[in-house]
C-alpha cells in the first residue's frame, strides 16, 4: 500500500514544473507532412473556438494566401498590423513583436513556425520571436511541417530530393506543451493540389514537381506520424520518471561528438543528436582548436556547426590542443563521456600514417572504457584536398612560396658555379642546410615544398646523368633518398615546433591578458579606476573599442559608464538592455539582432545580470571563439568588480543609517535631558508662585524668566541646525555696520554676562560690509556666550573686530582668559554634538556647529586657537568689498 | 465713532488660544479691551464689522498667510497694525511690514514690552490730528514746522538726506520702519536696493544727533529690518 503512495519529493517537483510552466507561455503545435494539410486552417478554427470562450487573443502573423475559407476563418479575429522592414530598397512585412508584447494579449497566433525574418528583425527566425512571446507567459499557436525540424532535414532531403533552407531545431521543438497532427492521406492532398488549393510559393511548379510525388508524399506522412509518435512515447517515459531524477536524462550515457569545419560534420552532430535523443542521453560538442589558423571559410562553418549543435541541445566546449585525439579523450573523461562519436577519416592511408595513425587509431588506442563511434562521411561537393589540408598557418602563404622558391633559384646559381669545385654531394647538403634554414621562417606547406623542389632540382641539375630524374648509381639514389627523407622530417618537424610555439605564445598572451586584468581590477582602489583599467586592457587585446554598462544606482535602469571607448547608440542601448534582461549573448556574431555593432556579453553573477559589457571590433574583423571566450573571461572578472562595488555601495548605505541612527539617539537623549531641566523649573515655579508671599514671588519669576530663556536658546539652535542641514538657510547679505551688530548680539546677552568682565574694540572707521545681520548676530552672541559659558565666573572676555586690507577681509575675535582649548578637542570642535568638558550649563553642543554653518553660508571661515597669554580665540573671517558710492545731496 | 479713548479696543488674530488667553491676562489689566478672532478670515470679517484702535495679527495663520490679512486689511483700513512673529522670519516681517503693518513683536515677548509697542501705535494713531509742531526726547528738540533740530540747545546743521530721514523716523517715532521705505521715501524708488546710502547716513545722524553714536539711545538699528527712532 505505502509504494502506491506518491512520492512527496516528486509530487514537489511535478508541482515545480507545473508552477514553471503555468509562468511561462504554452506552446501549441498544429504539425503536418507538407504544405497544403490544413495546418493554417486548423489553427484558425481552433482560435475560432477561444474566442468564443473568451480567450484575449491577436492574429500575430498568419499566411491566408488569398485563400477564401481561410480567410473567412480569419475574420472576426483581432490582427496586430505586421511592421514594415525596408530592406535593399524592398518593402517586407514581419510579424510585429513589439507591439504583441504591448498589447499582452493572452493568446498569440503565429504562423509557419521555421519562417526566417528580414535582416534587421530582432531575431533572425521566427521561432526565436516565439521563444520570446513563451518566455513572456503568452500562449502561441504555431503551424510547422516535418521538413522544417532540423533532425529530419536530412531524411526529408534523402526522400525527395529537395533541400530544407528553414529549418527549426528540436530543442525549440521540445518546447511544445501540445502538438496536433494534422493529417491527409496523400490522395485527398494531390487532389487539393490539382484542385490549385495548395499555395507552393511563386517558383513552386519544377520543385512542386518532384515533392509532391505518390511515394514521397507517403514517406513523408510516415516520418511525420512516427515523430508524433516518437515523442508521445517520450512524453509517457518522462511521466512515469517524474521526481525520480532531476535530469532529463534518464539512462546515464553522455555522448560526446568532434565537431570541425567540415561539411560532414553537420551530419555527424546531427546523427549524434539522433542518437542521444533515442538514448535519452546528454551529449557533448567538442571543437578542438590547433595550431592550424583555419581559413575566414572554414572558420564560419566551424561556428555554424557548434552553433547547430548549441541548438539541438549539446553542451559546446571548446579546446585548444595538436593533439586532437588525447584532446577529445581528455574532454570526454572531464564530462564523463561514455560515448565519442567521430566522423570517418577521408585522409589518404597513407598521409594517417604519417601522421601515426588516424584520428579513429589514435583514439582507440587511447580511450579505454570509452566507446568510439565512427559516422561514415557523406559524399560532400567539398573535399578539401592534400594541398589544402596542408596550408600553413600563415597570413600570407603566397609570398613564403614566392621566399621558398627566391631562395632556392637563388642557392642554384650558386650550387652551379660551386659544383665543379666541391662535387654534386655537397651542393646536396648545402640545399639541405637552406630547407632547414627555411623551416625556421615559414609554414609547413612551403617548407615542404622546398624540400620537394629542392630534391628535384637537386636530382635533375646535379646528380649524373644531368638533366633527367634519372638517377645512375645505387649510392646517389639512396642518396638522394635520404635526401628527401631528412628534408621533409626536419623540416615539418622544426615547422611543428614553431607552431606550437606560437600556439603556446597565443595561449600565454591571453593568460597574460588575464593575469593584467586581475592585477590591475585587485589594484584598482575605487569602481572607476577598475572599469577604466579592464576597458582600455580589452580596447587594446581586442582593437577595438569596448563599453561598460550597468545599474549604478539601483533604479533598474543600465547606464554605460564614462571610461567606455564605444558610445552606444540608442539601438546599442536597446540591445544591452535585451542581452542584460535575458542573460545572453547579444548583438553581432549572435542570433539575437546580428545587425548591430557591438557583441554584447552580458555580466552575470549567480543568477543575476549585474551590466553589460560590449565590445565592438571593426566591421571587417571577426572574433575567434577564443576570443569570444576571453570577451567572456572578461566580463566575468568585472561582473565580479561591478558586484564588489554594488555589495561596498549597500554596505556604505547602511553604516550611513547607522551612524545617523547614533546621531539621532545622542540627539534624542540630549534634546530630551536639556528640555526637561528647565521645563522642571517652570512647572515648580509656577506651583509656587500660586502660594507664595510677595517676597519669595520676585524670585520666582527671576527663575521662570531664566529657565525660559534656556529653553528659547534651545529651540533656536535646534531649529538653526534644522535650517542648516536641510538647505534651507538662505543668507540674505545686504550692508552691515559692525557697531549695529555688536550692539544688537550683546543686547540679548547682556544677564548672561553679568559675570564677567566684557571689553569689546570696534574701529569707529570700519566701514560697511556685506553679511546677514541675523546670522552675524547670533555668531557673534554665541561665541561671546561660548566664552562666558566655558569659563569661570570672572573671566575677562574681549571682542574685537577689523578690517584686514592685506586680505581683504573683515574679522570678528572673541578671546578669554579661560582654561583654553584641549588640543584633542580642537579638531572636533565644530561637530554637532561637541560639549566642552568646563561647560556649566550643559548645552547640546550644537553652537559651534551653528556658528560654523552660519559664517560658512556668508561665505567666511571660522578658526579657533590659543590665546597667547592663555585661554581660547575665536575668529571669524568675511569677505570684504567696499561698497560704492554714495551720491552727494 | 470711536469709542471709549480710555478704554482702546484690539483685535487679537491668533489661531493659539494659549496666545489669545495670556494676551488678555496681560492686556485686560492694563485696561484694554480685547476680541479674538482664530483665523485670518474671521479676524477681516471682524475688522470689517466693528471699529477698533489696532489689531495684532500672528503672521503663521491656518487659513491664510498674516501678510496677505495685511494686504487686504489696507485696502479699506488704516487701523494700526502690530505683527507677532518668531524669530528667523525676517523675510516675512518686512514683507508684512512694506505692506502696511506698523510694527512688529518677536515671539517670546514680554509683557512691558507689548505694552511699550502699544502704547506707541495708539498714540501715533490719536496723534495723526492734531501734530504738534515742536516735540523733545530727552536732549533731543525737534520742530518739523522750522525743521530745526537742536541737542542740548545747540542747533544741528543736517544736511537735506538727513533731515528727510530724520523726519521720517520721528513722524513714526517708537515704531520700525523699513529700509525700503526710507529709500523710497527719500531716494525714491529706484534707491530701493542701496542700503548702503542709508547706512552711511544713518552714522553721519547718530554722529550729530546721539552723545555716544556707537551705543544711540534714539536712533536705534533694527536688525535685517529698519531703523526705529525711540523717544525716551
Amino acid at each position: 500500500m505505502a509504494d502506491q503512495r506518491p512520492d512527496p519529493d516528486a509530487l514537489l517537483a511535478s508541482l515545480k514544473r507545473e508552477e514553471a510552466q503555468s509562468r511561462r507561455g504554452r506552446l501549441k503545435v498544429f504539425f503536418g507532412m507538407c504544405p497544403g494539410v490544413g495546418k493554417t486552417f486548423a489553427m484558425l478554427r481552433a482560435a475560432q473556438q477561444e474566442l468564443r470562450d473568451g480567450t484575449d487573443l491577436v492574429v500575430g502573423v498568419v499566411e491566408t494566401h488569398k485563400r477564401a475559407d481561410t480567410e473567412a476563418l480569419l475574420a472576426g479575429l483581432p490582427v496586430i498590423p505586421r511592421k514594415q522592414i525596408i530592406y535593399r530598397g524592398t518593402e517586407l512585412t514581419e510579424m510585429d513583436l513589439e507591439a504583441i508584447l504591448a498589447r499582452r494579449p493572452k493568446l498569440v497566433l503565429v504562423d509557419e513556425f521555421a519562417h526566417t525574418n528580414a535582416p534587421g528583425s530582432r531575431h533572425p527566425k521566427r521561432y526565436q520571436d516565439v521563444i520570446e512571446l513563451l518566455d513572456a507567459g503568452l500562449d502561441v499557436f504555431t503551424t510547422l511541417n516535418v521538413q522544417h525540424l532540423e533532425s529530419r532535414a536530412d531524411a526529408v532531403r534523402q526522400i525527395t530530393g529537395a533541400m530544407v533552407q528553414e529549418t527549426v531545431p528540436d530543442s525549440v521543438f521540445e518546447l511544445a506543451d501540445q502538438i496536433e497532427l494534422i493529417d491527409l492521406p496523400p490522395e485527398s492532398l494531390l487532389e487539393r493540389l490539382r484542385e490549385g488549393k495548395v499555395y507552393l510559393g511563386e517558383r513552386a511548379n519544377a520543385a512542386a514537381e518532384g515533392f509532391f510525388k505518390d511515394a514521397h508524399l507517403t514517406a513523408l506522412r510516415e516520418l511525420a506520424l512516427r515523430f508524433v509518435a516518437e515523442r508521445v512515447d517520450k512524453r509517457l517515459r518522462e511521466l512515469r520518471a517524474t521526481g525520480a531524477s532531476q535530469t532529463v536524462w534518464r539512462s546515464g550515457e553522455r555522448l560526446l561528438v568532434a565537431v570541425g569545419p567540415s561539411p560532414s560534420s553537420t551530419q555527424l552532430v546531427r546523427w549524434t543528436r539522433r542518437m542521444a535523443a533515442a538514448q535519452g542521453a546528454a551529449w557533448i560538442a567538442v571543437s578542438v582548436e590547433s595550431s592550424r589558423a583555419l581559413s575566414p571559410d572554414a572558420q564560419r562553418r566551424l561556428e555554424q556547426n557548434l552553433a547547430l549543435a548549441r541548438e539541438l541541445g549539446a553542451e559546446v566546449v571548446v579546446t585548444h590542443a595538436d593533439d586532437v585525439a588525447a584532446a577529445l579523450v581528455r574532454v570526454a573523461l572531464q564530462n564523463n563521456a561514455t560515448q565519442i562519436v567521430v566522423g570517418q577519416s577521408r585522409n589518404p592511408r597513407w598521409l594517417d600514417l604519417l601522421r601515426g595513425g588516424s584520428l579513429v587509431d589514435r583514439l582507440l588506442r587511447r580511450s579505454g572504457p570509452i566507446d568510439i563511434y565512427v559516422v561514415p562521411a557523406e559524399r560532400s561537393a567539398e573535399k578539401p584536398g592534400l594541398w589544402l589540408s596542408l596550408r600553413p598557418a600563415v597570413n600570407s602563404p603566397g609570398r613564403e612560396y614566392g621566399e621558398v622558391a627566391g631562395v632556392l633559384a637563388g642557392l642554384t646559381i650558386a650550387n652551379w658555379f660551386l659544383v665543379p669545385h666541391t662535387g654534386y654531394l655537397a651542393v646536396g647538403l648545402v640545399y639541405l642546410l637552406a630547407v632547414i634554414t627555411l623551416s625556421l621562417r615559414v609554414g609547413r606547406g612551403p617548407v615542404f615544398a622546398a624540400g620537394v623542389l629542392s630534391a628535384l632540382t637537386w636530382n635533375f641539375l646535379f646528380i649524373p646523368p644531368l638533366f633527367t630524374f634519372v638517377i645512375a648509381k645505387f649510392e646517389d639514389g639512396m642518396m638522394f633518398g635520404t635526401y628527401f627523407a631528412v628534408a621533409l622530417i626536419a623540416g615539418q618537424l622544426t615547422a611543428r615546433i614553431r607552431a606550437q610555439e606560437r600556439n603556446e605564445r597565443l595561449r600565454e598572451e591571453r593568460a597574460t591578458a588575464l593575469f593584467h586584468l586581475t592585477q590591475a581590477l585587485s589594484a584598482a582602489r575605487t569602481l572607476d579606476d577598475a572599469v577604466f583599467a579592464a576597458l582600455r586592457q580589452a580596447d587594446r587585446l581586442f582593437a577595438g573599442q569596448t563599453a561598460l554598462l550597468y545599474d549604478h544606482d539601483g533604479s533598474a535602469e543600465l547606464t554605460p559608464h564614462f571610461a567606455g571607448s564605444f558610445t552606444l547608440t540608442d539601438k546599442e542601448r536597446g540591445v544591452a538592455d535585451w542581452c542584460w534582461r535575458n542573460r545572453k549573448n547579444a548583438g553581432r556574431f549572435t542570433d539575437t539582432l546580428p545587425a548591430s555593432e557591438g557583441f554584447h556579453v552580458p555580466l552575470v553573477r549567480e543568477d543575476r545580470a549585474v551590466g553589460v559589457f560590449v565590445l565592438r571590433v571593426p566591421s571587417d574583423a571577426a572574433l575567434t571563439l577564443a576570443q569570444r571566450d576571453l570577451a567572456g573571461s572578461f566580463a566575468t572578472q568585472l561582473a565580479l568588480v561591478v558586484e564588489r562595488e554594488q555589495l561596498r555601495a549597500s554596505g556604505e548605505r547602511e553604516k550611513l543609517l547607522a551612524e545617523s541612527e547614533k546621531l539621532h539617539r545622542a540627539l534624542l537623549d540630549g534634546v530630551s535631558h536639556e528640555l526637561k531641566t528647565p521645563l522642571a523649573v517652570l512647572s515648580a515655579a509656577a506651583e509656587s508662585l500660586a502660594t507664595a508671599d510677595d517676597s519669595t514671588r520676585a524670585s520666582l519669576a527671576t527663575e521662570i524668566r531664566t529657565a525660559t530663556r534656556r529653553l528659547n536658546r534651545l529651540v533656536n539652535n535646534l531649529l538653526d541646525q534644522t535650517r542648516l542641514e536641510s538647505g534651507a538657510l538662505q543668507p540674505r547679505l545686504d550692508w552691515c555696520d559692525a557697531h549695529d551688530l555688536v550692539n544688537a548680539a550683546l543686547d540679548g546677552i547682556r544677564e548672561s554676562l553679568a559675570a564677567h568682565p566684557f571689553e569689546s574694540a570696534v574701529p569707529d572707521d570700519l566701514p560697511l560690509f556685506r553679511a546677514d545681520s541675523a546670522l552675524m548676530e547670533q555668531v557673534i552672541a554665541n561665541l561671546v556666550l561660548n566664552a562666558a559659558l566655558h569659563t569661570p565666573d570672572g573671566t575677562p572676555i574681549f571682542l574685537a573686530a577689523g578690517l584686514d586690507q592685506a586680505r581683504a577681509r573683515i574679522f570678528f575675535t572673541v578671546a578669554d582668559r579661560g582654561p583654553g582649548l584641549p588640543p584633542a578637542m580642537r579638531e572636533r570642535l565644530f561637530q554637532k554634538f561637541q560639549r566642552g568638558d568646563a561647560a556649566r550649563a550643559g548645552g547640546l553642543g550644537l553652537g559651534l556647529s551653528i556658528i560654523r554653518g552660519f559664517v560658512a553660508a556668508q561665505g567666511g571661515e571660522i578658526v579657533a586657537g590659543e590665546n597667547p597669554g592663555g585661554g581660547a580665540v575665536f575668529t571669524v573671517y568675511l569677505p570684504f568689498t567696499p561698497h560704492g558710492r554714495v551720491p552727494s545731496e | 465713532m470711536k469709542a471709549d479713548p480710555a478704554r482702546p479696543e484690539i483685535l487679537v488674530i491668533d489661531d493659539e488660544v494659549q496666545i489669545r488667553r495670556l494676551l488678555r491676562l496681560t492686556l485686560e489689566p492694563a485696561g484694554y479691551r480685547l476680541s479674538e478672532a482664530g483665523t485670518g478670515q474671521l479676524g477681516l470679517t471682524e475688522a470689517a464689522t466693528r471699529q477698533f484702535d489696532a489689531i495684532i495679527l500672528d503672521l503663521g495663520l491656518p487659513d491664510c498667510s498674516g501678510v496677505e490679512v495685511v494686504r487686504r486689511l489696507r485696502e479699506w483700513s488704516r487701523v494700526p497694525v502690530l505683527i507677532l512673529s518668531v524669530l528667523a522670519a525676517e523675510d516675512d516681517k518686512v514683507a508684512a511690514l512694506d505692506a502696511g503693518a506698523d510694527d512688529y513683536l518677536t515671539k517670546p515677548f514680554g509683557a512691558p514690552e507689548l505694552t511699550a509697542r502699544l502704547r506707541a501705535l495708539l498714540r501715533r494713531s490719536v496723534a495723526d490730528e492734531d501734530e504738534p509742531a515742536a516735540m523733545a526726547f530727552g536732549d533731543l528738540t525737534v520742530d518739523l514746522a522750522a525743521r530745526v533740530v537742536s541737542r542740548a540747545g545747540t542747533d544741528v546743521s543736517l544736511t537735506a538726506r538727513e533731515y528727510s530721514i530724520f523726519r521720517l523716523l520721528v513722524m513714526h517715532r517708537g515704531k520700525v520702519v523699513t529700509h525700503r521705505q526710507i529709500l523710497r521715501e527719500v531716494w525714491g524708488p529706484k534707491a530701493e536696493g542701496n542700503t548702503h546710502y542709508l547706512r552711511v547716513h544713518m552714522t553721519h545722524l547718530r554722529q550729530k544727533l546721539e552723545a555716544d553714536p556707537h551705543r544711540p539711545r534714539h536712533l536705534k538699528t533694527e536688525s535685517g529690518i529698519g531703523f526705529r527712532f525711540v523717544t525716551e
